[in-house]
């Protein structure tokens, strides 16, 4: 047990150990933008209405605006950024580009994360409904979703013929 | 940006440290599940607690057994709603509930929500889930911020928030039990007596008493349920009416006779509703007999009056409750 008013958090980060201090009342959004400078994570709504805070914990797509940096210590989080480390361009940012999937980008580093963990969890490709009741708490002003779900379906499409190729 | 006041956060591993925890920094310590309830009422600054006791780290609370012995199924109050969702029990008991807790907010959402927040829930109303400067610009806050009003009913005494969990109508149809664990002990009790019509304390959990499972009985004869949620956009809002429907038959056929039902409203006021004198009116009758439909939702629409505290004209909503009711009964048959 550990109660402190500024607290050590040790975290895996894109697949990267990181320890960090922050306020015990700091959410994990704030110590990601604040502390660490990953600023793909956006503050919307900052009270879960949205979903452009999404990121990864442990593989599933949490807030980040409401989950405490305090309880993610431990616990292993994925952010945008790692999307767009590989050596090659991942199939979904690729998607996005080729379908025109995002105008002005507020969502879409959200987007981007729940998507991706649809897809690493589905063992054939995605439906677009499925797509879309993935994405149901992510909000876009601009793009209608039309484009967004096109993206998604065809980055699903990709990646299993690529793990269908062995590849 | 939306700022969370000052406090600071403890993770037991056990619910006696909890329960300890709890009594040893009361009051102003605040239990935490899954937090997509509490942070936000936060950072709207209606309360400033000094602690925040986590139930995150609690295993014992992760439990989820099919007692086929004691005909139970013992949902642990730290399951997500995702999980609750998706679990196979779940599913083939009590499609009701999986359904209520697939309908919650978003897959994001239901990835943290527990159960025993989702029983917790605050009650929440127009007036009072804003910013303190929205709440200011409105002449200031009502009893349930920091005013001395009810916006709502401004002649009236009590606060009348709504009661807006998705599951707790449905656990009240299914006959859930609420098992309890607090500074005096363990103690369980009916889910539909631990609610009473007070928005600002709307449970009657006492201090420092942790929700630790739910428990519902399986059922015990063929069962046809449902649960009818209507909000606008239909992913990520709180409903604006809510129904959960059960009725037990006396075969697997719809003709089959009705030898139980139970209709629980939520979204009026603090407490749900359980729509009372039905068993006079349709236990006997035949499921498939089209007077059911009719008889329940009139009875629905007359004792549920939804309140002007969350979006949308009371009347259309009451309205809402019985077509809704109406047309899920006949679906069912
Ligand atoms: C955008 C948005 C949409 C939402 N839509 C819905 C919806 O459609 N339907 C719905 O039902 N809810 C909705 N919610 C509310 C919330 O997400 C759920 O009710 C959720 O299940 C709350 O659980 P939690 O674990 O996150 O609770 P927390 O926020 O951790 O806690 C909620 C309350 O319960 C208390 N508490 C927590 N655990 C326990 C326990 N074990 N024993 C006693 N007290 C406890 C806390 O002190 C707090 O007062 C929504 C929330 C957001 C942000
Ligand atoms: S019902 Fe009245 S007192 Fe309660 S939150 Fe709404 S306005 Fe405030
Ligand atoms: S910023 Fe987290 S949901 Fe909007
Ligand atoms: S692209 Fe602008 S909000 Fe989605």
């Amino acid at each position: 047990m550990s109660q402190s008013s500024a607290i050590l958090l040790s975290l895996t980060l894109n697949g990267e150990p990181v320890q960090v201090a922050a306020p015990a009342h700091w959410t994990l959004l704030e110590v990601l933008r604040y502390k660490l400078d990953l600023i793909g994570s956006k503050q919307g709504c900052d009270k879960g209405d949205c979903g452009a805070c999404t990121v990864q914990i442990d593989g599933l797509p949490a807030l980040a605006c409401l989950t405490l940096a305090a309880l993610a210590d431990g616990r292993s989080v994925t952010t945008v950024e790692a999307l767009g480390c590989g050596p090659v361009v991942h199939p979904l940012l690729d998607a996005f580009d080729r379908h025109d999937a995002a105008q002005c980008g507020f969502c879409t580093p959200g987007i981007l994360m729940a998507a991706e963990s649809l897809l690493r969890r589905s063992a054939r490709p995605v439906t677009r409904h499925e797509a879309a009741s993935a994405l149901a708490g992510n909000l876009c002003r601009c793009t209608g979703y039309t484009k967004i779900l096109d993206a998604v379906v065809d980055a699903s499409e990709r990646l299993r013929a690529e793990h269908d190729d062995g590849r | 940006m939306l700022r969370l006041p000052q406090f600071q956060v403890a993770t037991p591993t056990t619910l006696a440290e909890a329960v300890d925890l709890l009594q040893r920094n009361s009051p102003g310590a605040r239990l935490i599940s899954g937090g997509t309830d509490i942070l936000p009422n936060l950072k709207h600054f209606l309360d400033q607690p000094g602690l925040l006791v986590s139930l995150a780290r609690v295993a014992e609370l992760r439990r989820i057994d099919r007692d086929d012995r004691a005909g139970r199924l013992v949902l642990g109050a730290g399951l997500t709603l995702a999980e609750i969702a998706q679990h196979p029990d779940v599913r083939a008991y009590f499609p009701s509930l999986a359904k209520s807790a697939g309908l919650v907010a978003a897959p994001t959402i239901r990835n943290m929500a527990t159960l025993g927040g989702n029983i917790n829930l605050d009650t929440r109303c127009r007036y009072v889930n804003q910013t303190e400067l929205w709440r200011g610009g409105i002449g200031g806050g009502c009893l349930k911020s920091e005013g001395q009003v009810c916006h709502v009913v401004p002649t009236g005494r009590r606060c009348v928030a709504a009661m807006s969990s998705d599951n707790v109508p449905v656990l009240i149809s299914l006959g859930a039990t609420i098992h309890l664990h607090g500074p005096a002990g363990q103690r369980a009790l009916p889910l539909a007596d631990y609610f009473h019509a007070d928005g600002l304390r709307h449970t009657h959990a006492a201090p420092g008493e942790i929700t630790a499972a739910i428990s519902v009985p399986l059922p015990t004869s063929p069962r046809r349920c449902d649960y009818i949620k209507w909000s606008v956009r239909q992913s990520i809002d709180f409903p604006l009416v809510s129904v959960a429907l059960r009725f037990d038959l006396d075969a697997d056929r719809s003709d089959a006779a009705i030898t139980d039902v139970s209709v629980v409203a939520g979204v009026l006021g603090a407490k749900p509703r359980e729509v009372n004198k039905l068993d006079e009116l349709v236990v006997g009758r035949s499921f498939a007999d089209p007077s059911v439909a009719q008889i329940v939702s009139e009875a629905a629409y007359s004792q549920c009056k939804p309140l002007p505290n969350v979006p949308y004209d009371p009347a259309y909503r009451r309205e809402m409750i019985r077509v809704l009711t109406r047309r899920a009964i006949a679906a069912m048959v």
